[in-house]
């Protein structure tokens, strides 16, 4: 156990949750982020799907890396990360078939979801696997951290509930509280990402980004004629 | 644990035999070339993509395949649970198989003519299934397809809960297009084919808390009761809510906002589902199809005329 919770394997698996955030820094893996976040139940499942698969197929490739033609590379990425999301597939749909009744099509997207790639690319191409396992498991928690936490807002604003258990009694069925339909529509999901990176960002000025250029102030004054 | 040992033990004289063959000796040689070639040297290029190719297809062939009995029987299940949940027999911790088997029939109806079918095995039949297939399926013209599902299964599965070999409910099971999606679901009736029991829909992918409302238990409720087919109603008549002609047609239909239960025409209405308009106006349309003269509504004149009888 030591030698696997050594200091930089600690380093890999702590950094990707806050201070190298997959979403809220590199801005990756939005699409499912917006996809799966309208129940807290769904996003646990795409979490978790998606943190197996970013740190096995970073450890695969990671083992192979050393024999990989660079001419192929994104293929054989491609290749090995495809299989592993068909295989975490077919296993949700022989034990958590409710679950992944509701992902459908989502899991399959798990493939075209940046931060694998990103995982496999950028780190796993050179670094040893078992460090790559880390990285791939730590990143899975950064993303998994930001998912839960939109859904929890969702679920909660949107049907008054978290994991289906009622915590705000609905109007309709005799409470109080009138829910956000926003919430339940994909486009919410962008407002409190947008809200989590500025909270992130003010909490840890350092992921600010530098300002590229300047917008130039208007040459007539108060502007609106165009 | 002394399995284990067994098959390890096992394997190395597996390899210790294949030692003996040359052309086992040839393969290891070779990988062990190809192996130390530079990695854009286009020999390697190929061995590493047809042999990654290799392993993974094996990989993803052994869990589709070792898989595939759980995967169907959840399917099965699932089935069964949802037609045991329309006809109102689910019990909770009930074992769905024994439950299923004692209190379902199904039956093969053909589409056109109304009438059961025995030349198809009801086990193995599966009308989404059909649906797809040319040979069991017809298209359906433009103009007819209100429900936007462009072919429909020649045979439908019905299944009918019996007590004392009267009919106690018909189970029918519809699909139409929603706002996203091709919602599938069941239909329960009472014998008469005209009084709704129960609706429930087991696939769609509508709008979770708007259009995904079509799966919540309030909602269903409000179905229970309600009337399929426009009966002679005084009333409704001399509102003109109803007209000579559209007597024996199919009413039932989702309106928007609440339903006044003391106004004429409300046992033809349930709500529509709130702000999804588009989701309630499918639901209405899969009705109207499938409850209409290319659904079920041939069917259902027969079960009415043989009302209780033994088919």
């Amino acid at each position: 156990m030591s030698a696997i919770l050594n200091e930089a394997n600690k380093k890999v698996l702590i950094e990707p949750l806050v201070n190298n955030n997959p979403i809220t820094l590199q801005v990756l893996g939005i699409c499912s982020a917006l996809a799966v976040t309208s129940q807290m139940s769904t996003s646990l499942i795409m979490s978790l799907a998606l943190t197996l698969v970013t740190a096995c197929s970073s450890a695969a490739i990671s083992a192979i890396r050393n024999h990989i033609p660079g001419s192929i590379r994104i293929i054989v990425q491609m290749t090995i990360i495809a299989s592993l999301v068909i295989v975490v597939d077919q296993i949700l749909k022989a034990f958590a078939y409710d679950i992944s009744k509701q992902l459908s099509v989502f899991v399959g997207l798990i493939i075209t979801n940046c931060i694998v790639m990103g995982r496999a690319e950028g780190y796993a191409m050179k670094t040893p696997p078992l460090a790559s396992f880390m990285d791939g498991i730590g990143n899975g928690l950064g993303y998994s951290l930001i998912l839960i936490s939109v859904a929890f807002f969702r679920e909660l604003l949107g049907s008054g509930k978290l994991l289906g258990i009622e915590i705000l009694p609905l109007v309709k069925d005799g409470g109080w509280y009138q829910p956000n339909g926003l919430m339940l529509l994909p486009p919410s999901a962008f407002f409190i990402i947008g809200l989590i990176i500025w909270a992130v960002r003010e909490w840890k000025p350092v992921q600010r980004e530098t300002v590229e250029f300047k917008i130039m102030a208007s040459a007539h004054g108060d502007g609106g004629h165009h | 644990m002394p399995n284990e040992n067994k098959t390890c033990r096992h394997m190395a004289s597996l390899c210790a035999q294949l030692e003996k063959y040359e052309i086992y000796l040839k393969a290891k040689a070779y990988a062990e070339r190809v192996l130390a070639l530079g990695n854009d040297s286009l020999e390697k290029t190929i061995v590493i993509a047809v042999s990654l190719c290799l392993v993974c297809a094996v990989l993803v062939s052994f869990a589709a395949v070792a898989l595939k009995p759980l995967q169907i029987n959840n399917k099965q299940q699932d089935m069964k649970k949802n037609i045991l949940e329309v006809a109102g027999l689910l019990e909770e911790g009930g074992n769905i198989d024994r439950a299923f088997d004692e209190k379902i029939e199904a039956k093969i109806v053909d589409l056109a003519t109304g009438d059961y079918v025995d030349s198809i095995n009801v086990a193995e039949y599966d009308q989404r299934k059909a649906a797809k297939d040319p040979v069991l399926s017809v298209a359906i013209p433009k103009n007819q397809d209100i429900a936007h599902i462009r072919v429909k299964a020649k045979y439908a599965k019905v299944y009918l809960v019996k007590e004392n070999g009267a009919i106690k409910s018909i189970i029918l099971p519809v699909n139409g297009y929603g706002l996203w999606s091709t919602m599938y679901g069941f239909l329960s009736l009472d014998a008469d084919g005209q009084t709704v029991q129960s609706i429930n829909f087991y696939d769609q992918a509508e709008t979770p808390g708007l259009g995904g409302e079509v799966v919540n238990p309030n909602w269903r409720a409000l179905w229970k009761g309600k009337k399929v087919y426009a009966e002679t109603d005084q009333p409704s008549l001399e509102k003109g809510l109803i007209e000579e002609a559209d007597i024996g047609e199919v009413a039932l239909s989702l309106v928007k906002g609440t339903v006044d239960s003391g106004k004429p025409g409300a046992q033809y209405q349930v709500d529509g589902l709130a702000g999804a308009s588009l989701t309630s106006t499918g639901v209405t349309h899969l009705i109207h199809y499938w409850m209409g003269k290319e659904g079920f509504a041939p069917y259902l004149a027969k079960v009415r005329t043989v009302k209780g009888a033994q088919s």
